[in-house]
């Protein structure tokens, strides 16, 4: 359960030692530090701090350095937001500009409405 | 071959030899190098199989190792099938020669949102490329991503910035597209790759499938830019380019027997030359197959290869049939050195059969090939597209200095006996035609050498037997009631030779008369010999008998005188001349 750091040039582990059932283990991969990665970044990180503050962990993945890693977790696009737990896997590709498409993409429509209502 | 001489042509352009048979010779050389190739065509027509085999034979040829990236097939697949073509893919990926990476692109795992680029890709591209330190790339097929990823303009962009991208590195890549309603590609790929372009396609026509091949463009290069067919066969891709039609063969005077004397005879006495064309042409039953088979088997015996392509029969059939004609074909299957390979026409298309054709003659190497008959094929194409197919099937033989027989079915009818159905009498060097003549109430068999151009040839008809101890060719009877065959020949012939041996007779029987009188007047002539010397004897006896008688008068008158003293003493002759 520790965060890879080693692994992450700006890996920002946030998580609090959140229940196993409700943690949301997310991966973010970039390539190198573009604007759409550092876009993507403060987009995912401001809204896990909305929506599932204490029960997250991003890891920042830069493919530039490690690229095999883009082959074994078949990565296409750049930025690439992965949600590793809770299961299944999911993709979300993009800057993350759109919190409201961000938000289906994590299986978090939920709070889609409680945002609305 | 050709590579070598269009590698000297095309200096400003470098190429990179597929080492596909028959494709570097269409494209001059090869894919044009460190650039993308588009491949493109409908699902099932072997842009995929091309792709792998570009790869393989680069790495294993021209040491060039390859990235296969694949965003529809799953490396196992891709595995198997290339196994079943005789690539070991996997020994060749831990070896380093090959790297595969497979791109899922699942459209329900992938949420869009906002900007994004293809970066990823470009990372495992340029990852599989740094690690192995390829030199060919293969994108199989890369339009999926447009049925994964909904933003077009991104990856229209992407895409071209990926082709540019690959330039750069300076790696052959192919790209291979499915074919869109009216375009090359379904998402216009050939907008981007532009260099060369590649079509394939797997027409059906009347139930006949054919693939064909076609370099739609390719620039700064001239090309091949005819549709040619090719082959995925068990040994891969196999183009089979449409011959030069040059007629610069190389010509040989050496000749091979046909594998009957009399045949041989008939042909000036040498039989056929070698890497002459022959046709056999005759209606149903007339000995074609025969005449092939006898052909092959006189190459066996010669020690030479040859390939017999049967379109009716099933090689064990051919070689039973043969049995009962007293000609043994195993020892020459046996010793490897006649092949057989028997397929019904309607099996695959003109072209196809064609391209198989081709690559069992390159790979068998025979000397002599027979194609037993060439008019079933006409099931299978129109007239013309089986007279291209055989000319250049026959253009092909000749470049290999492979002598060939074709045998043709012509239809009954007097009129057609001398022209084949599928018109291709004029690009035959001999031409045996084979005939029934019916006659007496039985039907035989005739031989004719229409044409053999270079021989002097007989131009007689022959009565051709096939017996149990084989195939004999003999003498027609021509005579005043025409030509006669068969029984009838036998019949003619039975009655000239109770003919002359009347005639031997009755000459026998005035020579035994002439000398019987010979015998006569001989004894004739000593009877009257006999009598005359008897009469001669006693005609000098009685002559000798008078002469003592005179002179013993002469004594006696004398022996008078000398009593009587006369005076007549002193002149004894006068006085005895007077008495007389």
């Amino acid at each position: 359960m520790k965060p890879k750091s080693k692994r992450t040039r700006k890996s920002c582990a946030k998580a609090a030692p959140a229940e196993r059932g409700n943690l949301y283990d997310l991966r973010l991969y970039v390539a190198g530090q573009t604007p759409k990665s550092l876009a993507a970044f403060a987009n995912l990180k401001a809204l896990c701090d909305v929506h599932l503050a204490g029960k997250y962990r991003i890891e920042v993945v830069d493919l530039i350095k490690k690229p095999q890693l883009a082959r074994d977790d078949q990565i296409i696009a750049i930025p690439t937001l992965v949600r590793r737990l809770p299961q299944p896997i999911r993709k979300i590709i993009g800057d993350l500009c759109d919190r409201r498409q961000t938000l289906i993409g994590l299986e978090l429509s939920d709070k889609i409405e409680d945002k609305s209502s | 071959m050709n590579r070598r001489k269009s590698v000297t042509k095309n200096r400003s352009l470098s190429k990179s030899p597929t080492g596909i048979p028959g494709l570097d010779e269409i494209t001059n050389g090869g894919l044009p190098k460190g650039r993308p190739t588009l491949v493109c065509g409908s699902a099932g027509c072997g842009k995929s199989m091309l792709g792998v085999e570009f790869l393989v034979r680069g790495a294993l040829e021209y040491d060039e190792p390859g990235v296969l990236m694949t965003f529809e097939e799953l490396p196992e697949d891709v595995i198997t099938n290339a196994r079943s073509l005789g690539f070991d893919l996997d020994q060749m990926v831990a070896k380093k020669q090959l790297f595969l990476d497979y791109v899922r692109v699942e459209r329900n795992e992938i949420q869009e949102t906002g900007e994004y680029d293809l970066e990823g890709i470009f990372v495992r591209l340029n990852y599989a490329i740094e690690s192995i330190g390829a030199k060919r790339v293969v994108l199989d097929t890369i339009e999926t991503l447009f049925t994964g990823l909904t933003n077009a303009a991104i990856l229209r962009a992407e895409l071209r910035r990926l082709f540019n991208w690959l330039k750069e590195k300076g790696v052959t890549a192919i790209i291979t597209g499915e074919k869109g309603d009216g375009t090359l590609t379904r998402n216009g790929l050939e907008e981007y790759v532009s260099d060369c372009v590649i079509m394939l396609d797997h027409r059906v026509v009347d139930q006949v499938s054919t693939r064909r091949l076609r370099v739609v463009k390719y620039r700064g290069s001239t090309h091949g830019t005819n549709e040619y067919p090719f082959l995925i066969g068990e040994t891969g891709f196999s183009v089979l380019p449409i011959s030069s039609l040059s007629l610069a063969h190389d010509v040989t005077n050496e000749r091979i027997s046909s594998g009957i004397p009399r045949l041989d005879a008939m042909l000036g006495g040498r039989g056929y030359y070698r890497g002459s064309s022959i046709l056999v042409t005759g209606t149903a039953g007339t000995g074609k197959s025969s005449l092939g088979a006898y052909f092959v088997e006189a190459a066996s015996r010669r020690g030479e290869r040859s390939l017999y392509f049967a379109f009716e029969e099933s090689p064990q059939q051919i070689v039973r049939n043969m049995r009962s004609i007293g000609l043994n074909l195993e020892p020459g299957i046996n010793k490897g050195l006649l092949q057989f390979h028997a397929s019904r026409p309607t099996l695959y298309g003109l072209e196809t059969h064609l391209a198989v054709m081709h690559k069992q003659i390159q790979e068998f190497k025979p000397r002599v090939v027979v194609i037993d008959p060439i008019s079933n094929l006409i099931n299978t194409g129109s007239v013309n597209e089986v007279r291209s197919m055989l000319l250049r099937l026959v253009d092909f033989l000749k470049s290999e200095k492979i002598t060939a027989l074709f045998t043709s079915l012509s239809s009954q009818g007097d009129n057609s006996l001398e022209e084949t159905e599928v018109g291709v009498s004029s690009i035959m060097d001999t031409w045996l035609l084979l005939r029934d003549i019916e006659l007496g109430g039985e039907r035989n068999r005739g031989i004719y050498v229409l044409k053999s151009r270079g021989t002097a040839h007989s131009n007689q008809i022959r009565e051709f037997l096939i017996t149990s101890k084989g195939i004999d060719i003999r003498d027609v009877y021509v005579g005043p009631d025409g030509v006669l065959t068969g029984s009838m020949r036998l019949a003619q012939e039975a009655r000239e030779r109770a003919e002359k041996l009347q005639r031997q007779l009755e000459i026998g029987s005035k020579q035994h008369k002439l000398e019987r009188r010979r015998a006569a007047l001989e004894a004739q002539i000593a009877a009257l010999r006999a009598e005359f010397d008897a009469e001669e004897t006693e005609v000098s006896r009685e002559l000798s008998q008078e002469n003592q008688l005179v002179k013993q008068l002469e004594m006696d008158e004398v022996a008078m005188e000398r009593s009587r003293r006369s005076d007549k003493a002193a002149e004894p002759r006068n006085g005895h001349k007077r008495l007389m």
